[in-house]
């Protein structure tokens, strides 16, 4: 770094250009440690221990190894919570990332108004969960909601969307999917951006239909984006949490409990929390997402090379 | 030497930074004089009745009474995340089924530590604080549920609430008002301690006990509330309402009763609804014993012992019996001395049916449930939840409750 000749020699020149380099990497370092490093320990740490209130607050939790890790994945509520989350996450994604690139293409092709109707789609992306949250319970209501009145007025039979276990999972499905569109029309919209037009003309002169672009053209140019983009949802939708709370508690019973409100259940949902079995819950999801984003990783990587 | 000059400002910033982090809960200690009082009010601002008094208290005790609200389980949490930092509040007012879970873990100091003189107090509110023959909370109010009736949906029905003891005579009249196109009651199900409160007084009128959630008793009174739902008695809703909403039903003037509390007293006269108000019946006649509500006074276990001295003024302030007069009337809640309930009784007599029926309310947390009552009661909300919603028979939800609760940390 110092460029004035030193009279001392190399030998006395403070700092090296290493202190220097680690004074500059510092900040991060201390934010990544403070920040990333020390809750993903504290939970493990969290997670291997049995927590009552009184050791929780003595610090002096005995050490069971995977004793709630045993507990949670042979719990009954286990089984409903990971199948739930597994619904909840694979439809989310899929009804996401079809709606979302079939409204992307849709606007691709310019026509009046679409600068304003793409920003309308975007409100729900603006809206705080709690409030989109809110407003679908109360259209799903079972006595008042919009959704039953509309049901009834063309004849049908009302629906108790919340208040049934078979219909409280869709019904939270349907919000998150709502709530994921904006997300995915986004990406999807820069990604079709990129494709160079020329590749559509040139085609096209050469006779590809409509259909025979987008699947030959369109999808294999758009593979990075969606990559990236089902990640991103992936990860987003396996945390999911304040729109089931808010909707259905994850009730009723266990209907709609994911992963995710189950382990706040156990630590905040009662009077008595569990922070062991908690953490340990939580640390699962970290895995299953872990999980997912390493094979991404290594997708990617075998695509750039070859 | 700008290169020399980076390192030191990034040192700096680095240890800034560390300072930051490093001091948990800042705010702690603070001065001697300083003292802490958390509540669960969080509907009173500081401009309130309650915080005016809470100041005063402190004022009289000689140390400025820092107050804060936090909502119900929020604060549940913060206390012992405070207490493990080292910092746990001065005063602290709890629900009272959460305080033997707090004392069971040394949280709190015994009230004869204090001490405070619990003699006035009336014996079924100072049991909820009870743990192993010590007492850890002194009661500052409580509540209990009754049915609220709608005159008018009544009348046109032909129902006498008068003439309503017990479960079948409730049944019937359901079926009458339903008959007459109105809906027959609502409530408040939802799957938390909420559900379980608005559940004991039918659990306990069919004489089912908590020890045991598969009894006949205990299975009769799930059915009676499922019969409701299946009969269109009770709307769907009650599933997922909280006391709030299932009131916002009541408030529509279409239904016939609503299970709520003293604190809707207020809403009540201001909803424009001519209404009247019942004790719950039990199932073979007479009043049902409610849980009784409300919260307490605790004094956290603090570093410092001297300490105390200054804090029992303050909670000795709080619960005298001018302060307890007010206190209740602000929170619309019942006085747990029987001297202040006699005056609330002259001053408001609409207030006799509930003083009556938090005189039989039973503390939920009573005969050294403890810790096992927050495991006991979440079973029993998800047995009512997958009761009502069809998932499982009332029998086989409560036997499936019953076998969590002895087996691990339930469902």
């Amino acid at each position: 770094m110092t460029t004035a000749p030193s009279r001392n020699g190399p030998r006395r020149r403070w700092p090296s250009p290493r202190t220097t380099a680690w004074g500059f990497l510092a900040p991060v370092v201390v934010y990544l440690v403070a920040f990333y490093l020390y809750p993903l320990l504290r939970n493990l740490d969290l997670s291997l221990r049995d927590y009552t209130v009184r050791s929780f607050v003595r610090d002096d939790a005995a050490f069971v190894g995977l004793d709630n890790y045993a507990r949670v994945v042979t719990s009954a509520a286990f089984a409903p919570a990971l199948w739930n989350t597994l619904v909840f996450t694979a439809l989310s994604l899929v009804f996401q990332y079809g709606i979302g690139l079939a409204l992307a293409v849709f606007f691709h092709q310019h026509f009046r108004l679409s600068v304003s109707l793409r920003a309308l789609f975007l409100v729900p992306w603006l809206l705080p969960l709690i409030v989109s949250a809110s407003t679908w319970s109360w259209m799903l209501n079972s006595e008042s909601g919009v959704v039953n009145s509309v049901l009834t007025a063309f004849g049908a039979d009302p629906v108790n969307w919340l208040t049934s276990p078979r219909y409280s999972l869709l019904a939270v499905l349907v919000a998150n999917v709502w709530i994921g569109i904006p997300f995915n029309l986004v990406l999807l919209y820069s990604g079709l951006r990129n494709i160079p037009p020329q590749l559509h003309e040139a085609a096209a002169l050469d006779g590809a239909g409509g259909w025979q672009r987008f699947w030959r053209i369109t999808m294999p140019l758009l593979r990075p984006v969606s990559a990236i983009t089902l990640l991103l949802g992936l990860v987003y939708t396996l945390k999911v949490f304040d729109i089931i709370w808010i909707m259905t508690q994850g009730g009723p019973g266990n209907s709609s409990t994911t992963l995710a409100t189950w382990s706040y259940e156990l630590g905040f949902g009662s009077l008595l929390p569990r922070f062991g079995p908690a953490a340990a819950v939580g640390n699962l999801l970290i895995i299953i997402a872990l999980f997912f984003g390493v094979i991404h990783i290594l997708v990617q990587r075998r695509q750039e090379a070859a | 030497m700008t290169g020399a000059r980076r390192v030191l400002t990034a040192t700096v910033l680095v240890l800034g930074l560390g300072a930051a982090c490093a001091g948990p809960g800042g705010d702690g200690g603070g001065g001697e004089r300083d003292y802490r009082f958390w509540d669960p009010y969080t509907q009173f601002g500081d401009d309130s009745e309650w915080a005016a008094l809470v100041t005063d208290c402190g004022r009289r005790a000689g140390v400025s009474l820092h107050r804060s609200g936090y909502d119900g389980s929020d604060l549940t949490t913060r206390a012992i995340l405070a207490a493990q930092q080292g910092n746990p509040p001065d005063v602290l007012v709890l629900d009272n089924p959460v305080v033997t879970t707090l004392a069971e873990g040394e949280l709190l100091l015994p009230v004869e530590e204090l001490p405070v003189d619990l003699g006035d107090f009336e014996e079924n509110l100072l049991e909820a604080g009870e743990l192993d023959g010590t007492r850890y909370g002194v009661p500052i109010g409580a509540n209990t549920l009754a049915l609220y009736y709608n005159a008018d949906v009544l009348a046109d029905a032909g129902v006498d609430p008068a003439a309503i003891h017990d479960w079948a005579d409730l049944d019937a009249a359901l079926a009458e008002i339903s008959a007459h196109g109105y809906r027959g009651i609502t409530f408040a199900a939802i799957g938390n301690e909420e559900g379980i409160y608005q559940f004991l007084p039918w659990f306990w009128g069919a004489g089912a006990d908590l020890e045991e959630l598969d009894s006949p008793a205990a299975v009769a009174a799930l059915r009676l509330w499922k019969g409701w739902l299946d009969a269109g008695h009770a709307p769907n809703s009650v599933i997922n309402n909280n006391q709030t909403t299932s009131w916002q039903e009541f408030e529509t003037g279409t239904y016939g009763f609503a299970l709520n509390g003293t604190w809707q007293l207020a809403n009540a006269r201001a909803s424009g609804i001519d209404y009247g108000i019942i004790p719950i019946p039990s199932r073979d006649g007479g009043p049902a014993p409610g849980a009784a509500g409300g919260e307490m006074v605790t004094v956290p276990v603090q570093e410092d012992p001297r300490r105390y001295q200054r804090s029992r003024a303050v909670v000795e302030c709080l619960v005298s019996d001018d302060n307890l007069l007010t206190t209740d009337t602000v929170l619309s809640y019942v006085a747990p001395v029987e001297e202040v309930a006699a005056r609330q009784r002259a001053e408001e007599p609409e207030l006799a049916p509930w003083i009556n029926a938090v005189r039989e309310a039973r503390g939920r947390t009573a005969n050294d449930l403890g810790t096992r009552y927050p495991v006991i009661s979440e079973n029993l909300w998800t047995a009512v939840q997958n009761a009502l919603s069809g998932a499982e028979t009332p029998a086989d939800a409560l036997a499936f409750a019953q076998e969590a609760v002895t087996g691990d940390f339930g469902r």
